[in-house]
């Protein structure tokens, strides 16, 4: 290992290392009393390193003879994942001391659960690209468990890992098959020989059943079985970790394989890719409608959003990394939002995830229920909040890369989808008066539901500049 | 000072619209009448002062888009000139009124503020009246010309408690759609062909485009005739001409204050104004003027004819407009648009008074509007009675015939009618004498019916008839003035000798400076600069108009408006036989005789000569059927139309295609997709393993294969 190879991976060696020592520290120095604190180094670290990936990355280094790429793609989604992670971190932190979940694990599996997604998003390699994935998944089935002594949640932890299992199996028998039709497992090396004359089917099986692994991740449809029941069962906090991070290192990882291994097929994929946001659009549409319960909403609903995301790789144009970028980055900010709501959602101390019990909440919580209208109609794509522009750039990647049908199906399936975001607003505002919610909001989570609904009408002066830093990372991937 | 007067009545607007509840009902209505009062008088000063040139001023850029370029400027000109200060008295004058008339209104509640929003909207259309007088480009032009066709919207339907008020508006709003469509459609040719909206680029090209071809519809045009002809359609709409002036009479369903304002002195003369000021394209094109003249006496004396039978006091003055506005068209189409711009300005001072006046004889009997529950209201009202007088005089053309001493419209009705004979048109000329025979019928049953005889209709109401307040009756004797003198005064200035009209139009000329011999101090003064170069050389007419045409190649003619070097029209006019400058007089004299006979001599034979002539009598009653024959050519056809459409088209087809698929297909597929949510792992596994099957198969089919 030389020094170059390990300054491209300077950062998550920091938190690895960081996580490791926490976990000591946390073992030895008093257990779960130790836990908000850490919960708090953990997040200001994840912050610290963010903001140092920010300012000070430029250009690509590649590390470990390739299997590492540090590029403008990997920052933009490096930055997204630290921020989300470290907000989630943030406002579950009441959530959990409430209930006595708060271990001083639950931090740390978190920050290692991130180190995982780094190391997808900058993978050069199909090794270091199972190796991130798996470190990710395997933090995530056991905060998925988190609250022990629960059926559901312990039920939750379950599915997921058995079905993780499942498509890590996918995974490595695509990988093995391109390892077996290409001769290398570098992207690099996999490129060349899918670029030289016809690709061979064999390669198309593995690129195949690479995808279904990371479909998986991403809970594309039919591929997102586990999603709802694992959203059901899990904390709330946990949930909202589900729907952030891991789906941007997913989106991340799906975008850098298919464009660093196979950029040069991109008809080939696209149409799968395409199939895949069409299915997880409509289903997770049609599917929402007939949720009572938020979460399953909410998993539902990221099914949705996931199912535009893909729209923007299923273009395979650099407009359409961009769009996804920018969808992404936009979706983690509007979930982070609702969940920090969500996790206020509480009569008489226990947790409610009925939508009914949101009745009349202009009434009681003017404010909140405000930025909730904000969130859900930027969720469903309603101008001129950013939900709209999230939309509105994966539309048109794909009009450009001549799939027109695939943005009119996308259109039709907001419409749809729309339905279930406003049935909520409906609630809020002109409901029956019944039992509502009366729990207070912690003042953190308050602020990222005031912060979130915010951006969700300032932004759309100039997404803060989002859009031409997501055209760099994209150039960066598309060559 | 011109921004102030364009801008005062819109902050006067704003601050009344929205903010009546902090200053309160008193505060906004005497705000708003202030700042048009302000408005007034610099208008005045601009008018007086104004010395003939014309002059840009840019106040914003608006429009930039491809070659299309707008600023929001003020041309400001003689013609602009002539609008500011009819459109600010008028309205100034209006506000004032409105103070007294509207203080109490069995349309709203005691409790209901409805003032400040009257007279925002009055302001509103104040602002956006004068955005049109004022526009230096066409598009501009139409944002002002909406806007008064909103504010007039608004207005109509001011009582939208009263049913027949809203589709009054609602009529007013869509027959103007049809006028503005061709407008519009006018605008968007002359920047087709022009590729400007400017009017200093329009007016240069005129003479190319009267040697251009256009395509339009189903054949070729030439391009001026066919773009005066669609913009004379918006022209149509707006001033109430025949086929689009159904919805003036129902207009009469707002206040009187509105009907003065904007039926009769203002905005219905926007028409009038879009010919004048299009005059360098108009001249240009021989056979839209040809419509012009003939749509205008048609309607001068259609309108006249339905005037002669109405029995609302303010119907008969509504039809006197229209048909007044018929004989400015004549003027303008005959191409002496100064007569027809002298025309309005006479015409608003005495017809905004006739209006004012029947709005008092209307608050004195407690808003009875019919004049057959009318009569020998001279004693209570007298100063109404007064003002009435002077407009009847007015309007029907009291004066000494071969003179210039009379009232308003003896000068000015009499110059059209003189233009109309010298266009040669006979039929326009013979129309118009005839209506100056109605018109003068009308005006004096009105007076008879209303003042003179004896009470008819309800005891009580004659009985407590009283003479109105001193903000209604101010407005009266400020207009009254108007109407004795304006036409004496500006005689010259508008149909004076071609010397005269020039240095007030500001049109340049190499005649000799004859400077203030005459009251008109706007040309006395604009002479100094119009001779700038001094040219010593005494010319005559044709000459002058020689060198105005050296102008018209290439650049825009300069003067507010343009006569064509060929356009005799006016000279002509001047050198009409006796008998035709006398024939409008022995008009009046006849009309005035008749009325007198049948409604103060013998009162019953009015009814029996209705009831001989019972068919001719019904024509006249019933507007020459024209509300109904539009009722089944367009308005009920429409109609099933949009049945059809709303039931079969929009509830049927896609509606049902909707709550088909919301009501039907979705929740199928809800259903279908909680059922596959069973909950058992290896349904879930099932699903996973099933999917990659369809993905290989379709990588295979699909994209694999090629």
């Amino acid at each position: 290992m030389t020094e170059a190879d390990f300054n491209t991976v300077l950062p998550e060696v920091v938190l690895a290392v960081f996580s490791m020592a926490a976990l000591l520290y946390g073992a030895y120095g008093g257990k779960d009393k130790t836990a908000p604190i850490l919960v708090w180094i953990t997040s200001a670290i994840m912050v610290a390193i963010a903001l140092w990936i920010g300012v000070n990355g430029a250009g690509v280094q590649t590390g470990f003879g390739g299997m590492i790429v540090n590029d403008a793609f990997s920052r933009f989604a490096k930055v997204t994942i630290l921020l989300s992670g470290a907000a989630v971190l943030l406002m579950s932190e009441s959530y959990l001391a409430k209930r006595d979940l708060l271990r001083f694990e639950y931090p740390l599996l978190v920050a290692l659960a991130t180190v995982g997604m780094m190391i997808m998003v900058s993978a050069g390699d199909l090794m270091a690209l199972y190796m991130g994935l798996e470190l990710q998944s395997l933090a995530l089935y056991v905060v998925a468990a988190l609250r022990r002594d629960s059926v559901k949640s312990t039920e939750a932890g379950l599915k997921y890992f058995v079905l993780g299992a499942l498509s890590s199996g996918m995974l490595l028998y695509g990988a093995s098959l391109v390892y077996g039709y290409s001769g290398t497992t570098l992207f690099s090396g996999i490129i060349q020989t899918a670029n030289a004359g016809e690709i061979s089917l064999g390669l198309l099986f593995g690129l195949v059943f690479l995808i279904t692994g990371l479909a998986f991740k991403v809970s594309a449809v039919p591929f997102h079985m586990w999603t709802p029941d694992v959203y059901e069962g899990s904390p709330t906090p946990v949930t909202a970790f589900f729907a952030t991070a891991p789906k941007v290192a997913a989106m991340g990882l799906f975008a850098r394989l298919l464009f660093d291994a196979f950029g040069g097929v991109t008809g080939d994929w696209g149409q799968v890719i395409a199939l895949l946001s069409v299915a997880s659009m409509f289903l997770g549409a049609f599917a929402a409608i007939g949720q009572r319960n938020i979460k399953r909403l909410m998993a539902y609903s990221s099914i949705a959003h996931m199912g535009f995301a893909l729209m923007g790789l299923a273009a395979g144009t650099a407009g359409g990394v961009q769009a996804m970028l920018i969808y992404m980055a936009i979706y983690v900010t509007m979930n982070i939002g609702t969940f920090a709501f969500i996790l206020s959602m509480e009569r008489d101390g226990a947790p409610v995830t009925d939508i009914e019990s949101l009745n009349q909440l202009s009434k009681h919580e003017p404010l909140k229920a405000l930025a909730m209208l904000v969130l859900l109609f930027s969720l469903a794509g309603v101008p001129p909040l950013v939900g709209f522009f999230g939309k509105f750039y994966v539309l048109k990647a794909a009009v450009d890369a001549n799939m027109a049908w695939l943005a009119v199906a996308g259109v039709v399936a907001s419409v749809i989808g729309a339905f279930y975001y406003l049935r909520i607003v409906f609630y809020m505002y002109f409901g029956e008066e019944g039992n509502g919610i009366d729990g207070q909001m912690a003042p953190i989570a308050w602020a990222m539901l005031m912060v979130s609904a915010a951006i969700m009408v300032v932004g759309v002066i100039n997404l803060f500049g989002i859009e031409a830093l997501a055209a760099t990372a994209a150039d960066a991937l598309v060559k | 000072m011109e921004t102030i007067i364009l801008f005062a009545p819109l902050l006067g607007a704003l601050i009344a619209g929205f903010g009546w509840r902090i200053i309160g009902d008193a505060a906004a209505q005497w705000l708003t009448t202030g700042l048009l009062l302000l408005t007034a008088l610099l208008s005045w000063i601009v008018f007086l002062r104004f010395d003939g040139t014309t002059e840009h001023i840019q106040i914003m850029r608006w429009i930039e888009s491809g070659s299309l370029s707008t600023d929001w400027a003020i041309r400001m000109d003689r013609l602009t000139a002539i609008m500011l200060v009819v459109v600010t008295t008028v309205s100034s004058l209006v506000h004032l009124y409105s103070v007294g008339y509207m203080a109490h209104d069995e349309n709203f509640n005691e409790n209901e503020s409805y003032r400040p929003r009257f007279f925002a909207y009055l302001s509103f259309f104040t602002f956006a009246m004068l955005m049109l007088v004022t526009a230096d480009n066409l598009v501009q032009m139409f944002f002002g010309w909406e806007g008064v066709g909103v504010a007039s919207y608004l207005l109509i339907g001011f009582y939208y408690k009263k049913p027949s008020a809203n589709a009054a508006a609602i009529k007013a709003f869509v027959v103007n759609r049809v006028g503005d469509f061709g407008f519009a459609l006018g605008i968007m040719g002359l920047f087709l062909l022009v590729d400007s909206v400017k009017m200093d680029d329009i007016f240069a090209a005129a003479p190319e485009l009267a040697e251009t071809q256009l395509h339009f519809l189903w054949t070729e045009w030439n391009a001026a005739n066919l773009l005066a002809f669609l913009l004379f359609i918006g022209a149509m709409g707006k001033s109430a001409q025949l086929f689009l002036h159904t919805w003036l009479p129902d207009a009469m369903e707002g206040p009187t204050p509105v009907s003065a304002l904007i039926h009769a002195a203002t905005m219905v003369t926007a028409g009038v104004f879009l010919v004048c000021r299009m005059s360098p394209l108009f001249e240009y094109a021989p056979e839209a003027k040809m419509f012009v003249i003939y749509i205008g006496a048609s309607t001068a004396f259609f309108a006249a004819t339905v005037g002669l039978v109405q029995n609302d006091i303010k119907r008969v003055i509504a039809y006197s407009t229209c048909s007044q506005l018929g004989y400015m068209f004549v003027a303008a189409g005959a191409g002496v648009y100064g007569v027809a711009m002298f025309h309005l300005f006479t015409h608003a001072f005495f017809k905004a008074m006739l209006f004012l006046g029947a709005g008092s004889v209307i608050t004195a009997m407690h808003h009875e509007q019919d004049m057959r529950n009318y009569g020998g209201l001279r004693k209570k009202v007298p100063y109404t009675f007064w003002a009435m007088m002077i407009g009847t005089l007015a309007i029907t053309g009291v004066g000494i015939p071969l003179t210039h001493i009379g009232f308003a419209g003896f000068l000015s009705k009499d110059a059209v009618i003189e233009s109309a004979y010298a266009s040669g048109v006979d039929y326009a000329f013979w129309l118009l004498v005839v209506a100056a025979l109605f018109t003068s019928f009308y005006s004096w049953r009105l007076m008879f019916m209303t003042f003179f005889g004896k009470p008819r209709g309800d005891k009580h109401a004659h009985e407590h008839a009283h003479e109105s307040p001193w903000t209604m009756l101010v407005p009266l004797g400020v207009l009254a003035v108007g109407a004795v003198f304006s036409g004496m005064v500006w005689y010259s200035s508008f149909f004076g000798d071609h010397e005269e009209v020039n240095r007030f139009f500001g049109i340049p000329t190499h005649a000799e400076a004859e400077a203030g011999e005459d009251a008109a101090e706007g040309a006395a003064t604009g002479a100094a600069v119009a001779d700038g170069p001094a040219m010593a050389e005494a010319e005559d007419g044709a000459d002058a108009a020689a060198a105005v045409d050296t102008h018209a190649t290439g650049l825009a003619p300069e003067g507010a408006i343009f006569m064509a070097p060929d356009n005799h029209v006016m000279d002509d006019a001047h050198h009409a036989p006796t008998w035709v400058k006398v024939s409008p007089f022995v008009a009046m004299l006849i009309g005035l005789f008749t009325a007198w006979m049948f409604y103060i001599r013998r009162p019953e034979l009015p009814g029996k000569l209705a009831a001989q002539q019972r068919p001719l009598y019904e024509f006249l009653l019933n507007k020459w059927y024209f509300d109904e024959i539009y009722d089944a050519i367009f308005v009920r056809p429409t109609k099933r139309l949009g049945h059809f459409l709303w039931k079969r088209g929009d509830g049927g087809t896609i509606d049902g295609f909707l709550n088909g698929v919301a009501l039907g297909i979705v929740p199928f597929f809800t259903r279908l997709a909680g059922r596959a949510q069973s909950g058992y792992l290896f349904h879930y596994a099932f699903a996973m393993v099933l999917g990659i099957l369809i993905l290989i198969t379709w990588m295979v089919l699909g994209g694999g294969a090629n």
